[in-house]
């Protein structure tokens, strides 16, 4: 149970993904003062559009493909994030391995 | 506060662009000298939950919403530097697969959520729980760095959009940090809630010296 504490943080981040369409639509703080201040024109979109706005394509639910589009990334960040930081420190792990494998005695 | 292409100037671009490279590669060398194993779990964890969250934007006054940023709870948590690269993988995923933040502005998105946001936010709760040690000083620590990290991230943000010429700075600068002002109240809610949890129940995670350098 100890070592699965991962695991149980994991489904809390899922669970939040959950309920992503109960998020309010409106601008955000950013988007918000580019309207007021009359600079949103200056928006260029995005040349190419994989899940774009959080609504996973294809599935005529909104509610369904925002929730497909945050477990989705959730699960990529947590693979993302771990994987980065299990290679970063894998190569340490090597280099303090090494000199008591090599010790020649 | 993920700034689209278009909204910065090339040279901000670049400029941003070369301290952001810079950042990470001093996160990259750094946190992989000093995470220690148990903390691996733990980096995918907060890059999980600080997309997730990004993703509940909140309403708050005037048709206008907010959503968390997350690099105070990376940086209190894991140090500045290993904030820093959960907040870039979460912008690069963000940018890449989501369409959030711009292509060319994720320098300038990296620099203020992730460099300024982690490194004003860890540095301000050290000084405060230098202070006072207790378990409130550092609920309070985190409510206070949270509030002037995303803060902080929104003035840098504004004077990004006023160098470019978007807008000028004495009329983006204060919307922002005014919108903003109000976000991190929020902000830090959830960075102090999210640590009492932890300190309830899994402490130990905690205990461990974050990785600085």
């Amino acid at each position: 149970m100890k070592s699965k504490w991962w695991l149980i943080s994991l489904l809390i981040c899922l669970i939040v993904a959950i309920f992503s369409p109960l998020a309010s639509s409106s601008p955000d703080g950013l988007e918000r003062v580019a309207e007021d201040k009359g600079f949103i024109e200056l928006a260029n979109d995005a040349p190419f559009q994989i899940i774009a706005d959080y609504v996973f394509p294809g599935i005529e639910n909104e509610a369904v493909a925002t929730i497909t589009a945050g477990i989705i990334g959730t699960l990529i960040l947590f693979g993302l994030a771990y994987g980065v930081a299990w290679l970063l420190t894998s190569s340490r792990r090597k280099q303090t391995y090494q000199p008591a494998s090599n010790r020649k005695d | 506060m993920h700034i689209p292409d278009g909204f910065l100037s090339t040279s901000t671009v670049a400029v941003a662009s070369v301290i952001s490279i810079g950042g990470v590669a001093g996160a990259v060398k750094i946190v992989g000298k000093e995470l220690k194993e148990k903390q691996v779990p733990l980096m995918g964890v907060l890059a999980a939950f600080i997309f997730a969250a990004q993703m509940l934007n909140f309403p708050i006054a005037g048709g206008t919403s907010g959503h968390f940023m997350g690099a105070a709870l990376a940086a209190i948590i894991l140090g500045p530097w290993a904030g820093v690269l959960i907040m870039t993988c979460v912008l690069i995923a963000q940018c890449l697969i989501f369409q959030d933040g711009g292509l060319l502005a994720l320098g300038a998105n990296i620099l203020n959520m992730g460099i300024i946001g982690s490194f004003s936010s860890y540095y301000i709760y050290r000084l405060i729980i230098s202070f006072n040690n207790s378990r409130n000083a550092k609920l309070v620590g985190s409510f206070v760095a949270s509030w002037v990290a995303i803060v902080l991230a929104s003035i840098a943000c504004a004077l990004e959009l006023a160098i470019s010429g978007s807008s000028p700075t004495s009329i983006v600068l204060p919307a922002m940090a005014g919108v903003h002002a109000l976000i991190g109240i929020v902000e830090g809610l959830i960075t102090t809630v999210v640590l009492r949890v932890i300190m309830a129940s899994r402490a130990d995670l905690l205990e461990s010296q974050p990785v600085t350098r």
